[in-house]
């Protein structure tokens, strides 16, 4: 067998990529369930921590089965879909391909010690990749609980530090909508005047050096996800203030 | 016996690829801050080198000449995403923490290199042995420099604190700087020194 010939050389490779196809194919099929469990338990994970519960993988289920009351399929009028699951179908990189009239707005109501906590996962575009989250709103839905980010590939170091507490940690607080109940996000700003962030009625933190347009793509996911959960907000707040009504006039009585 | 048993030893001290051969570098700055994914990194390079070399050395009879680089980032790159799978499926956390470095092991001159310059030429044993000395030559550098690192940058070993608590309060900090890349060339060039003092072999003429 001549091994200079052409025919050798392809036939060679030709066999050699099958093989090498077959191999990885098997293996990626094979590992699959046990790879997307360690994806699901994450994602409660990081449902959780945004509301200040850190746990391992193994016990993420239990305590996100405590915590988290209600999973809701929020549509863009403001109603609900109550035959969607939530967590298990609906997946914001599908979701956000679709006109926001058609899409599922997840969102999860966590109860901590009789404080609700509304978690809305977030997801958008950075320099390189996607970038994703969550955030979670304390009762008033205005004022941020906590956030967590995560990336595809941002660039390590600038970009991926997103994912980093100290950086997490400035959108704690910070309000969401202004006086007049506009949406105003919150955004990474590079000119940002209050780099201790004690001002947590500005609408921003202080951006990343480095990472200007995954900063940017922060701010324009918080922003753009936050607007479709506006109508229901509203709506929440209306029961909220009957029931508040309600409740004085039970007092008066 | 003992020729072989050289293929084991010379690559851990007269010929270590990371020391002597200074290959591999990228990797020793890059994921040498905490010794646990230094660990894993050097476990998933010994996995990749030794199967890599043994396929090649199978195959080295076979593998048409025009195409052999080509065949060996293959064989390399296809056991790089083997070991990526495995540890997303059974250390999920270590393998984000490796994310893209696990990726570029296939980059890794180190295990290119002993492709062409030992597997295609020798036997299956003896690439195999080859492939495990390169590694375990790289690994302990790794592991040295993750140690140092984690211990004065962080004051941890494994994520467990190492340094007691009485020498903070006397005064200590942890070195900063020890994070940072610059001290892992740093940390690389003292052990080269050291090593260089030591064994009489790598002292150049001149």
């Amino acid at each position: 067998m001549n091994r200079d010939s052409n025919v050798y050389t392809f036939t060679f490779a030709t066999l050699m990529v099958f093989v090498v196809a077959s191999v990885l194919a098997y293996t990626s099929f094979s590992l699959k369930d046990l790879q997307n469990e360690n994806v699901r338990k994450e994602k409660m994970q990081n449902i959780l921590s945004t509301v200040g519960i850190q746990t391992d993988r193994e016990g993420a289920e239990k305590l996100f089965n405590q915590y988290i009351k209600e999973q809701l399929a929020v549509q863009s009028d403001g109603s609900i879909d109550s035959s969607v699951n939530v967590f298990k179908d609906v997946k914001l990189a599908l979701e956000l391909k679709k006109s926001p009239d058609t899409q599922d707005f997840p969102l999860y109501v966590a109860e901590i010690d009789s404080e609700k906590f509304y978690i809305i996962p977030i997801r958008g575009n950075g320099l390189w990749n996607a970038i994703f989250g969550y955030i979670s709103l304390k009762e008033d839905l205005n004022t941020i609980k906590g956030v967590v980010f995560d990336h595809v590939g941002e660039t390590a170091g600038l970009g991926a530090e997103i994912t980093q507490d100290w950086f997490i940690e400035r959108f704690i607080d910070e309000k969401l909508f202004d006086a007049n109940s506009n949406l105003m996000g919150i955004t990474v700003s590079k000119t940002n005047n209050d780099p201790s962030n004690l001002d947590k009625t500005d609408h921003e933190v202080d951006a990343i050096s480095g990472a200007t347009i995954t900063g940017d793509g922060v701010t324009d996911m918080i922003k753009e996800r936050i607007t479709h959960y506006v109508p229901y907000f509203e709506f929440i707040k209306s029961t909220n203030s009957i029931a508040v009504v309600s409740n004085n006039n039970l007092n008066l009585n | 016996m003992s020729k072989n048993k050289v293929l084991l030893t010379d690559p851990l001290d007269d010929n270590n690829p990371i020391t002597v051969q200074v290959l591999g570098i990228c990797s020793a700055l890059a994921i040498t801050v905490q010794l646990k994914a230094a660990i894993v990194m050097s476990l998933s390079v010994i996995a990749v080198m030794a199967a890599s070399n043994v396929t090649i050395s199978i195959l080295r009879d076979l593998i048409p000449n025009r195409i052999r680089i080509i065949v060996q980032l293959v064989v390399v790159a296809s056991m790089v995403v083997l070991v990526d799978q495995v540890l997303r499926a059974y250390a999920y956390d270590v393998s984000k923490e490796l994310s893209i470095f696990i990726g570029l092991i296939i980059t890794n001159c180190i295990v290119m290199g002993r492709l062409e310059a030992f597997a295609l030429g020798n036997g299956v044993w003896r690439s195999f042995l080859d492939g495990v000395g390169n590694a375990f030559g790289y690994a302990w550098i790794l592991i040295l420099v993750a140690f140092f690192r984690e211990l004065l940058g962080s004051g941890k070993l494994l994520g467990i604190q190492a340094i007691p608590d009485f020498i903070y309060e006397m005064g200590y900090v942890d070195n900063g700087l020890m994070l940072l890349s610059p001290m892992a060339l740093i940390t690389v060039g003292l052990i080269i020194w050291v090593q260089r003092s030591r064994n009489r072999k790598l002292i150049e003429q001149g």
